[in-house]
């Protein structure tokens, strides 16, 4: 046999069974990888939304909404804000009341922050107390007309946070997603409520 | 010439020191340097990298002699990224904080050359027995550096040992050494000692 069919062949053969394993090994892993991220997605509504009897989800053009009841009406909304940090991605969680005025509770749930400084916004080990002080001033903040941000200072207003030393850049990063994620995600929630 | 025939005794230990794939080799370093922020992820990766060497090695020396020698990379690659999706996808099913951790690392050990390296250098040339003793010592050995870097590298940058805090309050973490200078210093220092210990050795 000449090399070429030969080289054809082998590679061929390699091919195949590689796609057979890994086509089988799939069947075996993703529904137990799904549920995991089912179970990790509804972790973290429940982290971010008051106590509330049940949980709809509501699909518009750019958002998924959570839509929490309380008292058989829709009381909460819980939505994913996606958006640039210092380095990359950061991922958040967060829960509003329905008419988008209140945050009722932030999760940040991927980041990749500098180590040390900017990972302070999930957990701060300098504040033993309360190493997430940082999400919890979001928790009843006023977010219209937008969230501001005070440095080295306490905030002095309802809708204003206090950044985190050596890491204002994750800070406002985290302050403008949520002011530009809620703006878009205010007007597609209403418009589609409407229809 | 006659070959020298090795003893399969030195195919494994050669892996731990003699020709140790981090620390003699400086084969691996970006796996090695990434992903030793603490002990834990250190032992996964070194597992994770072990069983793909392994596992490639069985059957890459089981097919050498099939291989056409001007596709033998093609299928080498072909054959580690098989088993890299299947100890990733493992990973995640099994251990979701793990994966998480250690990111895009797991799918990029396909270009970890250490593990391209052992096929063409070792498990193209020998047979399934030796190769597999071959690509435990090698991976034996990438465990131990790698669970010896982010445990130094944990204690010092984060006062814990595979999670578990060790140093007390009044330890300041050093914060460099989670960060990737911290790699490159604890890696530096290990490598020194290690040709130092070798040079006097030699010198006896």
């Amino acid at each position: 046999m000449n090399t070429s069919a030969k080289m054809i062949i082998v590679l061929t053969l390699i091919a195949i069974l590689s796609g057979a394993v890994l086509s089988s090994w799939d069947k075996v892993t993703q529904p137990r990888i799904a549920a995991f991220r089912q179970m990790e997605l509804e972790k973290a509504i429940a982290e971010v939304l008051p106590p509330n009897d049940s949980v709809t989800v509501k699909n518009t053009e750019n958002f998924t909404f959570y839509v929490g009841h309380a008292e058989d009406k829709p009381a909460f909304v819980a939505l994913q804000a996606i958006g640039s940090g210092f380095q990359g991605k950061i991922v958040m969680m967060a829960g509003l009341n329905i008419d988008f005025s209140e945050i009722t509770g932030l999760k940040i749930l991927e980041q990749v922050e500098t180590p040390g400084l900017g990972t302070k916004i999930v957990t701060d080990p300098s504040r033993k107390e309360n190493p997430t002080w940082f999400t919890d001033q979001f928790k009843s903040l006023i977010i219209q007309p937008e969230i501001t941000y005070v440095k080295n200072a306490k905030p002095s207003k309802d809708s204003e946070i206090e950044a985190i030393t050596g890491a204002t850049i994750s800070s406002v990063a985290v302050v403008n997603i949520l002011n530009d994620t809620f703006q878009k995600a205010r007007a597609e929630f209403a418009g589609k409520a409407q229809e | 010439m006659a070959k020298k025939v090795n003893s399969l005794k030195y195919e494994f230990i050669k892996g731990l020191w003699v020709e140790n794939p981090v620390l003699i080799s400086l084969l691996g370093l970006c796996p090695t340097l990434a992903v030793t922020v603490s002990a834990v992820n250190g032992l996964a990766m070194g597992l994770a990298t072990t069983f793909v060497l392994t596992s490639s090695s069985i059957i890459i020396s089981l097919i050498r002699k099939f291989i056409p020698h001007q596709v033998r990379i093609a299928s080498y690659i072909v054959i580690i990224a098989t088993f890299v999706t299947v100890a990733d996808r493992f990973l995640a099913a099994w251990f979701p904080p793990i994966s998480k951790e250690l990111g895009p690392y797991i799918p990029l050990i396909v270009v970890n050359c250490l593990i391209l390296g052992r096929q063409e250098a070792f498990s193209s040339k020998n047979n399934s027995g030796r190769a597999i003793l071959d690509a435990l010592g090698m991976g034996s050995g990438f465990i131990l550096v790698l669970v010896a870097l982010g445990g130094v590298r944990e204690i010092l940058g984060s006062g814990a040992f595979f999670g578990f805090t060790i140093l007390g309050d009044w330890f300041n973490p050093w914060m460099v050494m989670i960060l990737p200078p911290g790699a490159f210093l604890t890696l530096g220092f290990f490598v020194a000692g290690v040709n130092w210990l070798n040079e006097r050795r030699a010198a006896q």
